[in-house]
């Protein structure tokens, strides 16, 4: 099954890479705030239902993918054919 | 009959970079420094651990989120809960953050921009065994240089660590890097595992400009002479 996470800095962590995504923006003129930048995981989980997959990746967030302290994760599933 | 060297474990992961700059600098301390590989599971028998700066794992995913899982780490784990003395340095430090034997993370710059340059720093406590030998209130010049340097921590747990007074050394008023109240370097509830963004071992001799480093290692060297006596003293 492929699962993507997404990673963002929580609302509130002082988040430097996206302030300069946002003054690039910016500067090329587009009319933008609140630039934010995290990261996507996507990967193949083994698994024999969704519920299993999400539970399996949310260990993985857990464990690695995320630090609890400074990250939030979204978990997205898309079920093979 | 001159005194046995202590000795102290110098881990080296994929990306250390400072290993031998912090196992030199050990050794001219009186130390008997041993490089550890990070996928040696076990400890030789040594007074402390240093975790070395350097880019472990490439820095991928977050500064020091691989390396903890280093079979050596789970060894470092152990130690430290035996009340081992542990020291990390700039990497060393994120390492020891991720693997949950120090509070808090450490982010990239305020700046995004990699910083190397000496700084000055404030002592705020010396009843912990990695600083003996300094005097509260105490200004260091130490060198920094890193990327990703900027402590944090949520409000509950920043309250937490004024309230354990386990800040232990912060920027005097030259913060490099945009940390949280000027945070540099943090102890462990117990004081036996200390983390720091500066480097010690590059400030160990005046021809480098300072050497306030030696007072952070030499306590360490100090702290592993203690405890190899303290063991090999014990009752059988």
């Amino acid at each position: 099954m492929r699962a993507t996470i997404l990673v963002r800095p929580k609302p509130g962590i002082l988040d430097p890479q996206g302030k300069a995504v946002e003054t690039s923006l910016r500067h090329l003129g587009f009319d933008v705030d609140g630039a934010r930048v995290g990261r996507v995981v996507d990967l193949e989980v083994e698994a024999s239902d969704p519920e299993q997959a999400r539970a399996e990746v949310e260990r993985m967030c857990a464990e690695l993918l995320a630090n609890p302290l400074i990250e939030s994760y979204e978990i997205e599933l898309e079920e093979g054919t | 009959m001159s005194e046995p060297k202590p000795r102290i474990a110098v881990l080296v992961f994929p990306g250390s970079n400072d290993d031998r700059d912090a196992a030199l600098a050990l050794e001219g301390l009186g130390a008997d420094p041993v490089l550890v590989w990070h996928a040696d599971r076990e400890l030789p028998d040594v007074g402390a651990v240093v975790l070395p700066g350097g880019f472990s794992y490439g820095d991928y995913l977050r500064a020091g989120a691989i390396a903890r899982f280093s079979p050596a780490m789970r060894a470092v784990a152990d130690f430290a809960d035996r009340g081992g003395l542990v020291l990390g340095i700039c990497n060393g430090f994120q390492v020891l953050c991720e693997a949950g034997l120090l509070p808090g993370v450490l982010r990239a710059n305020e700046s995004l921009s990699f910083v190397c340059r000496d700084v000055r720093l404030r002592v705020e406590r010396n009843d912990v065994p990695s600083l003996a030998q300094c005097e509260v209130g105490q200004r260091l010049t130490i060198p920094v240089k890193h990327g990703e340097g900027c402590f944090l921590a949520d409000p509950d747990l920043l309250a937490e660590l004024e309230e354990g007074r386990q800040v232990v050394l912060r920027y005097d008023d030259d913060n490099p890097n945009g940390s949280l109240d000027d945070i540099a370097g943090v102890v462990n509830a117990e004081g036996n595992v200390m983390g720091l963004m500066p480097h010690p071992e590059h400030a160990v001799d005046p021809l480098l400009g300072s050497a306030d480093g030696a007072l952070v290692l030499g306590s360490l060297v100090d702290g592993a002479r203690e405890a190899l006596h303290l063991t090999a003293s014990a009752p059988a």
